[in-house]
């Protein structure tokens, strides 16, 4: 396998996370929610964290909703534990960018849909799919103690929860993994086969 | 071996397949919008690299435009700069631009098909979900991030893991008042919103056989509703007939038509999940909560279960477990979106409405999906029969089908959209959608409230 060849311009390298992680336990979340289509006005791809979660963390007088899993200071981390069905809806790349720029490195949830996998994987955003009974797991431990570190190991393909030490494997396209791990680029990879593009193009039209 | 319609179009686009891999797919035609692409040229730019083939990309000003005095400076300064800057990437890299002002400009998918640039067997897509509309013509289309419309603009392909194959089949003779948005509400409301992740969805049968391009294109539109990447409808005389002369299609249209009359899924093919639905069994459909698979029959009642989704769903629409929708007062009725805003839609709508009058507390929003519609509705005196009766046409767009621009729809109002979406805050801050077909917004829009079609017809 022929792989990138240059290092991506904006995608960090993906080696072994380990932290603290808060827990969005909703289903079905849209990517309308994630970041809402009035921020979607900018030209660059910086700053949308700001607005990540907009509607469910600020009250309409930009105060913060108490009540919302990202304002509760007990929660932090670099990962993100949601729900089944995570990023349906739109194809909008900013959801991607709105969790990063946030500060998350980790997506973790039982069922992602696929284009938003697709997304979070091209800007060094490691979506990790878990059994639906790890992720009930990692939900409750999460929630009884705030203070429980996960720990992503991508080079192994493994999640754990430290302090009981359960632990999960995670599938991910091999292509996809050499990309993150090495901060490569699909572009530079696509870039590389020109020829047989355009031999392609010849043959076919 | 046996292949379905689907591997038939994608197996004929695979420049590379990369061991474990993704594969490397060839993309024919891509259309790009104001909304999700200036990150894109930017990265072009970045590396220092023109579009590939900027004869294969089309450019439209759909999401962020206003419906209203469209060739007037656009007020709001951020969509100003997000359509100027589409404008200049355009220029710079020589692409098609069917911008504000343009006779072809509207809704990225709806231009597509009405220029012919959308036809059978070829490999479509676009940074917007709903790509997958262009499915209703036997093409592989769908919705793809920022990131890979970088990858197209650059190198004409994409990488793409092949998704599973599913059919729905749907046979028999639909109902008085049933539509094409029906049927796709129906089969959405039965497999759920994520029944479809992984799949590239045919859709097969009488019913879906019987239908016109314009329906067609409305169930190709939602198949993402049901997380699926695209759709697909095996062409017929009906496509060919509706892209014959149309502006791009083949110069030698009488063989392309022999091409594209083998794009079928063999009699054996096999796919990895298959459903079968009875058109008798749907009814007008609409929406109670807050994703479109919370989508009940008109005459059903919301579903009583406990679940903490519906409850937090219905606790944001303001509806209560077990209650019907019928007699349902509404504020606002939106006939638009790339999922119901063609001809078919508005001759339905106005054929209704004709000699009718609007309810004095819904304020209704007629936006075409194109220029082209526009001028078309105004031909046949459909703008007559909307003024009418208390209504106006406005000019082609998004709108408020996802309210960036200034068609929002107000907070703790109910709106009747031909739509796509009712999540959460979709139309505006706290609005709540109930999705339905152009019938049904027309019956609401002159009944005040939710109505049982069926009845006034
Ligand atoms: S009409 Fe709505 S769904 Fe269709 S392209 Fe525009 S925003 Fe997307």
């Amino acid at each position: 396998m022929r792989l990138c060849v240059k290092k991506k311009h904006n995608m960090e390298k993906f080696t072994t996370i380990q932290t603290t992680a808060v827990p969005l336990n909703m289903e079905d979340v849209d990517t309308d929610q994630i970041i809402p289509a009035r921020f979607l006005k900018a030209t660059t791809r910086e700053g949308f964290g700001d607005n990540l979660f907009r509607d469910w963390r600020y009250n309409s007088d930009n105060t913060f909703k108490e009540d919302f899993v990202l304002n509760n200071k007990n929660y932090s981390g670099k990962i993100l534990v949601v729900g089944k069905n995570f990023g349906c809806g739109s194809s909008r790349e900013h959801a991607a960018w709105a969790i990063h720029d946030y500060g998350f490195k980790v997506v973790v949830s039982s069922f992602f849909a696929d284009i938003f996998k697709n997304n979070a994987l091209n800007n060094g955003l490691l979506p990790v799919v878990v059994s639906p009974a790890f992720s009930q797991k990692l939900f409750s431990e999460i929630e009884k103690n705030p203070a429980t570190e996960i720990k992503v190991d991508l080079e192994n393909q493994t999640i754990e929860i430290t302090s009981t030490q359960e632990k999960e494997n995670f599938d991910i396209n091999p292509y996809k993994k050499t990309c993150m791990i090495n901060g490569y680029d699909d572009i530079d990879f696509l870039l590389s086969l020109k020829d047989k593009v355009e031999a392609f193009e010849n043959k076919s039209h | 071996m046996a292949t379905t319609l689907f591997e038939k179009v994608w197996n004929a686009h695979v420049v590379q397949s990369i061991e474990n891999g993704p594969q490397v797919v060839y993309i024919d035609k891509h259309f790009i919008h104001e909304v999700t692409t200036p990150q894109a040229f930017a990265g072009l730019d970045k590396r220092g690299i023109k579009v590939l083939r900027p004869k294969q990309t089309i450019a439209t000003a759909d999401h962020n435009v206003p419906t209203k005095n469209q060739l007037l400076p656009i007020k709001e300064a951020l969509s100003k700069k997000q359509v100027d800057t589409l404008i200049e990437n355009c220029k710079n890299h020589n692409i098609e631009l069917y911008g504000l002002g343009h006779p072809f400009q509207g809704i990225v998918h709806v231009i597509g098909p009405e220029l012919g640039i959308t036809q059978p067997g070829l490999t479509i897509v676009c940074g917007d979900s709903h790509t997958s509309t262009h499915g209703a013509f036997g093409a592989i289309a769908f919705g793809i991030g920022t990131s890979e419309v970088e990858q197209v603009l650059a190198t004409q392909c994409i990488l793409q893991t092949k998704p599973k194959k599913m059919r729905i089949n749907v046979d028999g003779v639909l109902g008085k008042g049933v539509t094409a948005k029906d049927i796709i509400l129906y089969i959405i409301s039965k497999i759920s919103t994520s029944g479809g992740t992984g799949f590239f969805v045919e859709y097969a049968g009488s019913a879906i056989r019987s239908l016109s391009m314009e329906a067609r294109m409305t169930i190709c539109n939602m198949s993402i509703e049901m997380g699926a990447r695209g759709g697909i409808i095996a062409p017929d005389e009906i496509t060919f007939e509706y892209l014959r002369g149309r502006k791009f299609v083949p110069q030698n249209f009488e063989a392309a038509k022999e091409k594209w009359k083998l794009l079928k899924t063999d009699d054996d093919a096999v796919f990895d999940m298959e459903y079968n639905f009875d058109a008798a069994d749907i009814e007008p459909m609409i929406t109670y909560g807050t994703n479109p698979a919370m989508g009940l029959k008109i005459s059903e009642k919301i579903p009583t279960n406990d679940d903490a989704g519906l409850e937090k769903a219905l606790d944001y629409m303001g509806f209560k477990k077990g209650q019907s929708l019928i007699g349902k007062e509404i504020d606002y009725v939106f006939l638009g979106s790339c999922t119901n805003s063609r001809m078919e839609d508005f001759r339905q709508f106005c054929l209704f409405v004709k000699g009718k009058q609007k309810a004095a507390n819904v304020t209704v929003w007629i936006v075409p999906g194109s220029k082209q519609i526009e001028q078309q509705a105004i031909a046949e005196g459909l703008d007559i029969i909307l003024k009418e009766a208390g209504m106006e046409l406005r000019e082609p767009g998004c709108s408020a089908c996802l309210g960036m621009n200034e068609d929002k729809i107000p907070a703790g109002n109910y709106c009747v959209s031909t739509s796509n979406r009712n999540f959460e805050g979709r139309q505006g801050q706290g609005a709540r959608t109930l999705l339905a077909s152009p019938l049904m917004a027309a019956a609401a829009a002159i009944t005040g409230k939710i109505t049982d079609v069926r009845e006034l017809i």
